[in-house]
């Protein structure tokens, strides 16, 4: 009985004097239960939808007044191509609804509140409907909509684990210390940091992706190239991350501990959920983190087919959150050589 | 007589805690100085703090005459206490990093990892990983990376430390060759029978320089028959 206190007691005086982990014990649940309560509990993730038509004729009418948007041929169609809306019905014969497609489970809401409201109306009758996909079609399934952001997630979670323990090392072994007594420029660790591991992410990035898209039949509409270029591009702000945040750590464990921090969060502001709904801080947020930029770009790419010049924005970004998170490192690692 | 690294009144603090207090040291070509204290003294701070790797509070560090710069870690060979190496990578693997990191050609490298493996006595197992190495293997190894670039300056933090006497023994002689070859060494230690085979020994407590000088001088100074008893001296001061 004496052993098993003493060690309860060696255990409790531990987590005392580790307050990081302490505080990580209570603060990350609540951290993700937030951001689980704030995605899920927005709004039930309604439709948005629109009709065209005449606004004499009763169907158009019947649609509006379950808040189906009226509006023009040319405009709901721009809206739709900007994912303003999700789907419109256009009143002529036969009925067609045009979905923006990329979203599957978007798609089948749409279309159910489409037919529920038609279903009121009645006084047409069962009438079949014609349907057409912006982006997609009928067949695409969730895992479609979902793989692209996942793709991203996964790399940049692997790449991020692995960028930020060896660097880790580097500073726990001494080997940081012994290369910052030798003429090495700082900037130079990191540059030959990101080759290196660059190699191995590139390697990764086309396994992944080939995989995905051979084996796995992902859906994919626009060039093979631009998906691996996205997501090396991602796995470069990981890499940075990482480093950056090992100087944080102490030892390995407290490099896992980011991993309810910087990695669960992102998923959540990734593109898995839909984040029309979010509150402003919410949507801000997101607008923060890397994963958002990449899943952007890569369901531009993949589902929708999208122009260079639809997302070279994500990647710019992207970048962006690299050169940042390079020069924070290098403002970190001075400290650590004086001369 | 050239200076190749001194310190000028170097005070540091960590919190509440002054590390280092008033300390002056210069380090003349060709010697092999002695930093002697118990552990806490602050021998480390003070090594790190003339590396450049730590900044002092008050004080001015000069090494070859100049204040630190990366250029000069060029002629400057360090050694940590811990081994700093990789070890997943072979020792020869190691040195090559480190080599080249030091600006070495490929052809010189190969010629100075022959010629270091040799003096630490690792020649056999150059392709061995470090992982497999011993404790005193590891040391040796990291001493030969200190070595590989030729350096005329040494900083070295407890070189000998959990080395057997024989190895020690061994060590201590590559110190001598190094210096009959013209380089200048720092060496900190606590092990006191390891300052008879320096030119010039400082001894470091509580953060300040309590003596310094050849040896026999001190010996004759403080009219005393071991290094110890300075210390001791000091402390009933």
């Amino acid at each position: 009985m004496q052993n098993v206190l003493a060690l309860m007691n060696r255990i409790s005086r531990q987590f005392i004097r580790d307050k990081r982990t302490l505080a990580l014990l209570i603060a990350a649940p609540i951290l993700i239960l937030t951001l689980v309560w704030v995605v899920f509990a927005a709004k039930t993730d309604e439709p948005k939808l629109a009709v065209v038509g005449d606004s004499k004729m009763g169907m158009v009418k019947q649609f509006t007044q379950h808040d189906f948007l009226h509006l023009l041929l040319k405009q709901a169609q721009s809206k739709l191509k900007k994912q303003e809306i999700d789907a419109y019905i256009e009143i002529k014969q036969p009925l067609s609804v045009h979905l923006e497609g990329s979203d599957p489970s978007t798609n089948q809401k749409a279309l159910k509140k489409i037919q529920d409201t038609l279903g009121q109306t009645q006084n047409q009758g069962q009438q079949a409907l014609s349907i057409h996909y912006l982006y997609g079609n009928k067949d695409m399934k969730m895992f479609d909509s979902f793989g692209p952001v996942l793709l991203g997630l996964f790399v940049f979670f692997f790449i991020f684990l692995l960028s930020g323990v060896s660097f880790l090392r580097e500073r726990t072994t001494g080997t940081l210390e012994r290369l910052m007594a030798s003429p090495i420029k700082n900037v130079e660790i990191i540059l030959g940091y990101l080759s290196g591991f660059g190699l191995f992410a590139m390697i990764q990035s086309i396994i992944l992706t080939c995989y995905s898209i051979y084996v796995l039949q992902m859906h994919i509409e626009g060039s093979i190239f631009y998906v691996l270029l996205t997501i090396f591009i991602l796995s470069l702000s990981a890499l940075t991350l990482g480093m950056l945040l090992s100087t944080f750590a102490r030892n390995e464990l407290q490099i896992v501990q980011f991993i309810p921090i910087v990695i669960v969060p992102q998923i959540f502001f990734s593109g898995l959920f839909k984040l029309d709904n979010l509150p402003l801080w919410g949507q801000i947020i997101g607008q923060f983190t890397p994963l958002y930029y990449a899943s952007d770009a890569l369901k531009d790419i993949m589902i929708r087919g999208a122009r260079f010049s639809d997302w070279w924005g994500d990647l710019a970004l992207l970048l962006g959150f690299s050169l940042l998170f390079i020069i924070l490192h290098m403002v970190t690692l001075k400290s650590y050589r004086k001369a | 007589m050239v200076i190749q690294l001194s310190g000028h009144h170097l005070y540091k603090k960590f919190k509440q805690q002054t590390i280092l207090n008033d300390v002056n040291i210069s380090l003349a070509s060709g010697e092999i100085y002695g930093l002697l204290g118990p552990s806490g003294s602050g021998k480390t701070t003070l090594v790190k703090i003339l590396l450049g790797l730590e900044k002092c509070d008050q004080g001015k560090v000069e090494l070859f005459n100049q204040k630190p710069s990366i250029s000069s870690f060029h002629h400057l060979g360090y050694m940590a206490q811990s081994d700093a190496l990789y070890e997943e990578l072979t020792a020869y693997e190691n040195l090559d990093f480190f080599g080249s990191i030091q600006g070495l050609r490929k052809k010189e490298r190969k010629q100075r990892i022959e010629e270091v493996a040799e003096i630490v006595h690792l020649k056999d197992h150059l392709s061995k990983k470090v992982l497999q190495y011993s404790g005193g293997m590891k040391r040796r190894l990291s001493l030969a990376c200190a070595l590989i670039h030729k350096p005329k300056l040494y900083l070295l933090d407890e070189p000998t430390v959990g080395l057997d006497p024989l190895l020690r023994q061994s060590i201590w002689d590559l110190f001598q060759k190094l210096k009959d070859d013209g380089a200048t060494l720092i060496v900190t230690t606590h092990v006191m029978d390891e300052v008879n085979r320096c030119d010039r020994v400082g001894l470091l407590k509580d953060g300040r320089i309590l003596a310094t000088g050849s040896p026999i001088d001190l010996l004759k100074t403080y009219q005393v028959n071991s290094i110890e008893e300075i210390f001791l001296k000091g402390e009933s001061d």
